[in-house]
């Protein structure tokens, strides 16, 4: 369709200037100095540089520090997807079966998205506290097993794995919803007419007719764990015990700003940048397909 | 299960030819029951965790620390509040949160509608550029460029201060898009319109586009309030001074690590009760455009 436009030479230069400027100052040019940075050994306190080619990349990759931080990144976004798609599909699916209060139940399961992954993580910390926390009290009645997350490392990972799905379940609920009262009921019905029954019309109707949609929050799931957690980690763990928690997004922080190793840090960045790269182009070839019909 | 049995039953009725009226039909009986079973205790533990910090913000120091473990709460919510709003000087991390929320929130909306509606309203040249910049930044979030854009801050001046805090977050390539999917479904009629009456571009944005769009706005603000609140890692970087801090960060001083504190984790839950008070009843109080926000933003 052809747009009726205004005629006018400066104007439109003038709105697009706020964001353009923005853009360019606090994303385009600190994302080229990271791209720059990584080719040099700078000093701690910035007053010296060298250029060294590849070597801050070649430096990560002989460091099995740098492996463990990948490897710790892709169990926990991988466990926080999972944690969070699972109940957010178990729920809306529920929500979805013909019964009163839908509106009711969706207020109810939606509120944590409001919760600041800290500030869950700060919640979650008492609950899985050793010696006060109710977890590990129920727990001590099945095993005698000892759940202290200062002393091991997987205790840690689930703890910041737990707390980051429960703020972004109501998210993936709030998705799904939409989703499945867009099946057309019609589709569902004629299916139990032929006698599928529930199982079976949820994997071959609902599940397929569903999954543009979960791919979508796949990726935003991703996406999420892998940047938008940096606050459960430094607030609770601090990638600890003994780095079984220290995800990239954290170690890149930490070289840069506490062990002042600049020169790493934005290789680290850099490599990042290629991670969300990667995932951005996957969640648009979502969207473009949705964009089609 | 017997929920399905009970919608099959109420489609077979349909397809035997049963009136239009059976179709919204709520099934009953055990298979409902099952379900609602199932959804209040999916809501209950999903409720859980909030609500025993809330117990725990009402205990005692010795109640926190006894075993087994109290769940119902106490009677020391007056005390614990008043104490870990004094402590971590809470009237200022408040207002400092509230501050970048909104500006972040009010900024971003502005210069997205500015920015899409140049894109949508205008040719220029250079238009497809713009658009492909602004782009980009999905792919750029703070994460991957800290050290850098900490250097921007402090180049400019910035560190410690409400504009290095919110004017960096004001860019949006999603709210930007949001805005231009809704001015193309504007009719064209109304601009052609417009024109013919001599109403210029920015009358016209002022006076038509902006009062249609406030569903818009309204889903967009609640969705970016939230975002803003809740910021960490940005904060974190470019504040140093106490009274600059955001609440989301403030909590941290209270945290009773193991061994050299008093575990006062009831004044700690205090804290994060008001931290995550805001946010959530923004959620509460406007769940419908909140749902609007999110699925159209698609961020």
């Amino acid at each position: 369709m052809k747009r009726a436009v205004f005629k006018n030479r400066r104007l439109p230069y003038l709105l697009v200037l706020p964001q353009l400027a923005v853009t360019l100052a606090f994303f385009f040019w600190p994302a080229f100095e990271s791209l720059r940075l990584s080719f040099f050994r700078t000093s701690p306190f910035g007053d010296k540089r060298l250029f060294i080619g590849l070597d801050n990349f070649r430096k990560l990759v002989v460091d099995p520090e740098y492996y463990r931080s990948i490897l710790n990144s892709f169990v926990f976004a991988s466990g926080v997807t999972a944690l969070a798609l699972g109940t957010g599909l178990f729920v809306a699916a529920l929500a979805t079966q013909k019964v009163r209060g839908l509106a009711m139940y969706r207020a109810a399961v939606l509120w944590p998205y409001g919760i600041a992954p800290p500030v869950a993580g700060i919640i979650f910390l008492f609950i899985f506290h050793p010696s006060y926390g109710v977890l590990p009290y129920w727990l001590s009645f099945v095993t005698a097993y000892e759940f202290n997350w200062l002393l091991k490392g997987w205790v840690a990972m689930a703890l910041v794995v737990v707390a980051t799905a429960w703020t972004h379940v109501g998210y993936n609920i709030a998705f799904f919803l939409a989703g499945l009262l867009a099946i057309p009921a019609s589709v569902l019905e004629a299916a139990s007419v032929d006698g599928a029954g529930p199982v079976r019309r949820f994997r071959s109707i609902v599940f397929p007719l569903l999954s543009p949609i979960t791919f979508y929050l796949l990726v935003v799931n991703m996406i999420f764990a892998f940047f938008g957690a940096f606050g459960v980690i430094h607030a609770v763990t601090q990638g600890g015990p003994s780095r079984a928690t220290e995800i990239m997004v954290f170690k890149a922080y930490k070289d840069g700003f506490i062990g002042l190793n600049l020169g790493s840090s934005a290789a680290q960045s850099v490599v990042l940048m290629v991670v969300v790269i990667v995932l951005t182009a996957l969640q648009f070839r979502f969207v473009e397909k949705r964009v089609t019909y | 299960m017997a929920a399905d049995g009970a919608v099959a039953a109420s489609a077979r009725v349909e397809a035997l030819g049963g009136a239009a009226t059976m179709r919204r039909r709520w099934s009953l009986g055990w298979g409902a029951f099952v379900v609602h079973a199932l959804l209040l205790l999916s809501v209950a533990v999903i409720a859980f965790p909030l609500y025993y910090a809330f117990v725990i913000s009402t205990q005692t120091l010795q109640e926190v620390i006894t075993r087994p473990p109290i769940l119902r709460p106490s009677t020391n919510l007056l005390p614990n509040y008043v104490e870990a709003w004094t402590r971590s000087h809470m009237t200022r991390l408040l207002w400092n949160s509230g501050v970048v929320a909104v500006v972040s929130a009010v900024g971003k909306v502005t210069i997205s509608m500015l920015s899409a509606f140049a894109i949508v309203y205008f040719n220029f040249r250079g238009k497809s550029l713009a658009f492909w910049l602004i782009f980009v930044t999905l792919m750029l979030p703070v994460e991957v460029r800290i050290m850098a854009t900490y250097e921007v801050i402090g180049n400019l001046g910035w560190l410690d201060s409400y504009a290095g805090l919110t004017v960096p977050l004001m860019a949006s390539a999603t709210a930007t898009f949001l805005f231009r999917q809704f001015y193309r479904t504007v009719p064209n009629e109304l601009v052609e319109a417009a024109q013919l009456d001599g109403v210029g571009p920015l009358r016209f944005l002022w006076a038509f586009l902006l009062p249609l769009s406030w569903a818009n706005i309204a889903a967009l603000f609640v969705v970016l309030f939230i975002y803003g609140w809740n910021q960490y890692l940005w904060p974190l970087m470019i504040t140093n001074t106490e009274a600059m801090r955001v609440v989301v960060i403030g909590l941290e001083d209270l945290i009773p690590r193991t061994g050299t504190h008093i575990p006062e984790w009831n004044v700690l839950m205090a804290a994060a009760m008001m931290a995550l008070l805001p946010p959530v009843a923004v959620i509460v109080v406007m769940q419908r455009w909140f749902v609007k926000g999110l699925i159209e933003t698609e961020k």
